[in-house]
């Protein structure tokens, strides 16, 4: 980028893409016919239902729970598991292909496995979120303490820090931003796991409630659902979007 | 081959010999998990009956069309958002949070726009690996030195050859990891969508030998999506790894 639009003009040109996008439906909707494809007024009316209604809760409550676990357990484990990869150099390198292989695969094949050693119900869909999200977090873990400059770790040393004042004051800053573009990733990639483990063979969750209006033909409820779903992922991935770009701005200026 | 690499072949062999020892121990029920060298058997079995031959072969299929389409949609797409930089800036956000949105929803509403065909799912494959391609492009197209194109103008060239003789070179290295993620997300979105939603290919069969119980079955069709998705892999980092050696880049 060289130089920064005024703040209106970038929040503006978005808005107005945006609302290009929404007449673009709106058209699609029209030309496509009601029963095909509901516009976006009558998804908006669905989705309001949706919200109001105490079914909808039970299973928006089932799948943010099952959301949260995996995603604690996917930022927690591939913190960990990054951190200890980027300090070890070997383990690093022999460790660094095989996550790229495993974050390349279509882990859905997989989920026959995983319904099969934790049974049906929360754990597979946690277990199966998880899976999806340490992967990423993981690799950019490592990569964001691996690609710590070396002259940072020698002023630590040469001021002897100890490693607890070393880890607060030079390593955690130093690979922040990194840490929390993969945790963005990893948000995207569980939420998706979990989905898609409450579309196959769930009972529960919004995931269901999508596999149930798509065997039924429900388009608006299809639709409402993905709405909300979509305005939910945006909202979280733009917040950490924002808060990766600012650590990556103070990154760039210090 | 590097130490690291010897270590890497070590763990892998490693882990499937400790898998297999577990199962023919009988520490884990063979309704769980099968021996490797059984899901190998199976798997062997499978296609030398030629029975699953039609479901690779559409499956693969599949995947090579959403694949050309979004790396070359991608491609097509960065170029002409590059060239607009307001409009790159407006799409900014959407391009940064449009992997949080899952796209198989949409499917039935593939199926009314495209019909009952292997369309809507090549259509979910390319719509997972486009943006990737955009991404990737427009950072490949960032990176183009300045000087190559004052020597474009310089010379009169037209915005066609700009594009192919001077910005596609250049930004190679970019546009290759973003070829490898559209190989990567279209292996995974038309897959998946089989796995949930159609009723023919490699994942529908899987979910369908799951359904049944037919653990050997679903073990050998998983043991075949995950080599041959490793081995175009494989096949993608040695060309990529080439490429950078010949720039002098390589790691």
């Amino acid at each position: 980028m060289t130089q920064r639009a005024p703040a209106w003009q970038r929040y503006g040109d978005s808005l107005a893409l945006l609302a290009g996008l929404v007449v673009l439906w709106w058209l699609l909707s029209r030309w496509a016919g009601e029963e095909a494809l509901t516009g976006p007024a009558e998804t908006l009316a669905r989705a309001r239902e949706l919200l109001q209604s105490r079914r909808f809760h039970g299973h928006a409550t089932e799948s943010l729970t099952a959301l949260g676990y995996a995603l604690l357990l996917a930022a927690l484990g591939g913190l960990g598991l990054g951190t200890w990869l980027g300090v070890r150099r070997l383990a690093g390198q022999v460790a660094e292909p095989i996550l790229v292989a495993l974050y390349a695969l279509p882990k859905i094949t997989l989920y026959p496995v995983i319904l099969l050693i934790f049974g049906l119900g929360l754990p597979a869909k946690v277990a199966f979120g998880a899976i999806h999200g340490v992967i990423p977090v993981t690799i950019f873990t490592l990569n964001a303490v691996r690609t710590i400059r070396p002259v940072y770790l020698k002023v630590a040393r040469s001021l002897r820090l100890t490693p607890w004042q070393a880890f607060r004051t030079v390593w955690l800053p130093a690979a922040l931003p990194e840490i929390v573009s993969g945790q963005r990733v990893g948000f995207a990639l569980t939420l998706l796991g979990v989905l898609i483990g409450e579309m196959f063979a769930s009972q529960r969750g919004v995931g269901f409630v999508l596999i149930n209006a798509i065997g039924l033909n429900d388009v608006p409820t299809i639709m409402a659902a993905a709405f909300l779903l979509a305005v939910f992922a945006a909202t979280v991935s733009a917040i950490l979007l924002k808060i990766d770009r600012a650590l990556h701005r103070r990154t760039a200026r210090a | 081959m590097t130490r690291a690499g010897w270590i890497r072949i070590a763990i892998v062999l490693g882990a499937i010999a400790a898998l297999e020892v577990v199962t023919q121990a009988g520490l884990v029920s063979r309704h769980t998990i099968i021996p490797p060298t059984a899901m190998a058997a199976a798997l062997w079995g499978l296609i030398g009956s030629g029975e699953i031959m039609p479901d690779i072969t559409k499956t693969l299929s599949n995947v090579a069309a959403a694949f050309v389409l979004s790396a070359g949609g991608g491609f097509v797409l960065g170029l002409l958002i590059h060239a607009a930089p307001r409009l790159r800036r407006a799409l900014d956000p959407l391009l940064a949070t449009y992997y949080a949105v899952p796209f198989f929803v949409f499917y039935p509403l593939l199926i009314v726009i495209f019909g009952m065909s292997d369309l809507p799912i090549i259509v979910i494959g390319f719509l997972f690996g486009v943006v990737a391609m955009i991404i990737a492009t427009l950072n490949g197209l960032d990176r183009v030195p300045r000087v190559a194109l004052k020597v474009a103008r310089l010379s009169r060239m037209d915005p066609v050859s700009i594009a192919l003789l001077i910005k596609f070179p250049a930004a190679t290295p970019y546009l290759f990891t973003g070829v490898k993620l559209a190989v990567a997300y279209s292996f995974i979105g038309v897959i998946a969508s089989e796995f949930i939603l159609s009723g023919a290919g490699l994942g529908f069969a899987i979910s369908y030998a799951y359904n049944n119980f037919d653990t050997p079955r679903m073990y050998a069709l998983m043991l075949f999506i995950l080599v041959s998705v490793t081995a175009v892999n494989m096949v993608l980092h040695t060309i990529e790894q080439r490429m950078l050696r010949r720039r002098g880049l390589a790691r």
